[in-house]
């Protein structure tokens, strides 16, 4: 049974919740409102006169091989941050879950890079690569390698996904860990004595109860890869060598607020707004399967 | 098929604290052993360790002719049914009895018989494409047994396989566990900490008190003659009362000390070894106390539980004031501080050394 709170005068639950949707309405619902009305208006570039186009934006938008390009490189990138990142914290999880001495330590350790932002994040990783000044650029030049994500694309794109990955590492292993932690022990006693090898019983047993957590995950490291990475990628390449790291967000900002296209640029944004409506949509899906399992 | 022997077992964690003091024993094969004590005790560790969950830091196991010391749980020829069962939920039934068979690399078809074999003996057939958590609690319970079951092991383990299950389950659930392990004769070890459950599956019990087994013996003989004021007290319920005495002159009586005057002498059937003005515990159950008039045993009452078929009184002994529990047949009405006088056949009545604990031995 559900149970409600009765409240004595009508008008009191309202006011108890008008902040939050007073919140909800200045800083969501009315920037959102504004993207989908600047989407269909061509506006000069210097604010003077706007024009009512209708979908001529989409249209052209639609139309364009940068943006196709563009969106290419965004399922390329969330791909790489969401399978990497996922990979990444699942092994460190399984690690961490292993050891008993000084685990409280390493736990810490390993949730410290969630406290840093995007941005400062982008920095320390720009920081360390740097051509010149870059401590890691310097060391793989004695091996060899030439390392230089200010001229390679591919280069970049690496780097932009490693800074991301290890920004949302921390936020993926504490799910993980929280998720291997609730499979009981006897579980995995139980499989031992029915004869399954510690890999076994990874695959057998631990994989698939994790899986739930697993998916849950996805769905957020993709929100994040599409939007989250903003940060990192500004302040790391800012979109370069030659569009290698624009992806759709970083196109949003680079188009409107360089290229002055504001029309295009919101079209875009009501385009990403589709997106991630339907990512939480398959969130808010699978979690309410969860809740009645 | 095979017995299980401990050479001076032993367990010490990491930290040097050793839980298992050196366990010593042999189970014939077929044989129903029940590990009894309170939490705590070390009966689920000593349990673990023939599993092959817990290292054997001393002494030695052996399965069968074989020390498993050092050999892995799956390789050990055992199955074990845990507390929570430890079913794989997101394998079907069918799927949870077969996944040890599967590895083991068992023809399917073989895997197959042997399933619905043991689904058909546990009365799980209907069940077999559920997942564990269509099943009620009891369902899971003959899972977890069936999963032991088609992998016909020497030796099945226990581990307080119903305590999570609700009081009237239980009882059924022991009488199943007791019926298929005389059908399938394999040697079993069962931890409880449960007395009844202890009393009646077991062939013989152990009774694990602080890392040592206290007493090892058929379970009327650990009731009958138990070994220590620990075993005496833990097994019977309501458990044993004692009552501080001295031996008398002789040693063919016992003065009870808690009680002025020449009556308060309880007669024994034999005569004790200890000498005569030794301290003794003397143990006396509930249900071997009679009313008599002019008994030796002064009870002053404090409250009466009517159990249906008997009454429990409880209440304070003579002047020493000593707690004491009565089992009477029947309805029994007694109103509180009235006095009530109590005898106890010479044949039931249990003499322990008041410093060490252990049973003194008859002359």
């Amino acid at each position: 049974m559900e149970k409600r709170v009765a409240f004595n005068e009508r008008w009191l639950p309202y006011l108890l919740v008008s902040p939050q949707i007073l919140i909800t309405l200045v800083f969501f619902f009315w920037p959102s409102g504004q993207a989908i009305w600047q989407s269909v208006l061509l506006e000069d570039a210097f604010g003077g006169n706007s024009r009512f186009v209708f979908l001529d934006n989409f249209t052209h938008l639609l139309s364009d091989k940068d943006y196709y390009a563009s969106a290419r490189l965004t399922l390329v990138f969330s791909a790489l941050v969401a399978s990497v990142g996922l990979g990444v914290s699942l092994l460190l999880a399984v690690m961490a879950d292993r050891i008993i001495r000084g685990a409280t330590a390493y736990k810490a350790f390993l949730v410290w890079p969630y406290a840093v932002a995007p941005a400062v994040a982008g920095v320390l990783w720009g920081f360390l690569f740097n051509p010149s000044v870059g401590i890691v650029a310097w060391s793989l030049a004695a091996i060899g390698i030439e390392f230089n994500y200010v001229i390679n694309g591919n280069q970049a794109l690496a780097l932009v996904v490693i800074a991301a990955v290890w920004n949302q590492v921390s936020y993926n292993f504490l799910f993980f860990l929280a998720g291997l932690q609730a499979i009981p022990k006897s579980l995995i006693e139980a499989a031992a004595i029915d004869g399954a090898g510690p890999g076994r019983r990874f695959w057998d047993i631990v994989f698939p109860l994790l899986s739930p957590t697993g998916f849950f995950l996805l769905v957020v490291n993709i929100i994040y890869a599409f939007f989250g990475t903003f940060g990192v990628v500004d302040s790391l390449t800012k979109g370069g060598p030659a569009k290698a790291t624009e992806i759709l967000v970083f196109k949003v900002y680079n188009d409107g607020f360089r290229g002055q296209d504001l029309g295009g640029s919101a079209a875009q944004s009501v385009i990403l707004m589709i997106v991630v409506i339907a990512l939480t949509v398959v969130q808010f899906r699978f979690i309410e399967r969860r809740v009645h399992y | 098929m095979a017995g299980v022997s401990f050479k001076d077992v032993r367990k010490t964690y990491d930290n040097k604290i050793e839980v298992i003091h050196g366990v010593d024993m042999t189970i014939a094969d077929g044989e129903f052993i029940v590990i009894v004590g309170p939490s705590g005790c070390g009966k689920s560790t000593l349990l673990r360790m023939v599993a092959g969950l817990e290292r054997i830091t001393g002494g030695e196991i052996s399965i069968g002719e074989r020390v498993v010391n050092e050999l892995e749980p799956k390789d050990r020829d055992i199955a074990m049914v845990f507390q929570n069962y430890a079913l794989y939920p997101h394998m079907t039934v069918y799927e949870n009895m077969a996944y040890g068979l599967k590895i083991a690399k068992v023809p399917k078809a073989e895997i197959d018989q042997r399933v619905r074999d043991a689904a058909k003996t546990l009365e799980l057939g209907q069940l077999l494409e559920r997942r564990p958590r269509q099943l009620s609690g009891g369902q899971r319970q003959r899972v977890a047994m069936g999963r032991a079951i088609v992998r016909k092991p020497a030796v099945f383990l226990f581990d307080e396989p119903l305590s999570n299950l609700d009081a009237k389950l239980r009882v059924q659930m022991r009488l199943e566990i007791k019926r298929l392990q005389r059908e399938l004769g394999v040697t079993s070890i069962y931890v409880t900490h449960d007395q009844v459950e202890a009393m009646t599956l077991a062939d013989r019990l152990i009774v694990m008190n602080a890392g040592i087994a206290d007493q090892i013996g058929t379970p009327m003989d650990v009731y009958d003659r138990p070994a220590s004021v620990f075993v005496a007290g833990f097994i019977g319920s309501p458990a044993m009362n004692f009552l501080a005495g001295r031996v008398a002159e002789g040693g063919r009586a016992i003065e009870l000390a808690g009680q002025g005057g020449a009556r308060a002498t309880l007669a024994l059937a034999r005569a004790t070894t200890a000498a005569a003005g030794a301290a003794v515990a003397v143990g006396l159950r509930p249900e071997h106390l009679a009313p008599a008039d002019g008994g030796p045993l002064e009870l002053t009452v404090e409250l009466a539980e009517p159990l249906g078929a008997d009454s429990l009184l409880h209440g304070r002994f003579g002047e020493s004031r000593e707690t004491v529990t009565v089992r009477l047949p029947g309805h029994v009405r007694a109103n509180p501080g009235e006095t009530r006088r109590f005898t106890v056949d010479p044949g039931h009545v249990h003499l322990f050394d008041s410093q060490t604990g252990k049973r003194l031995a008859d002359a």
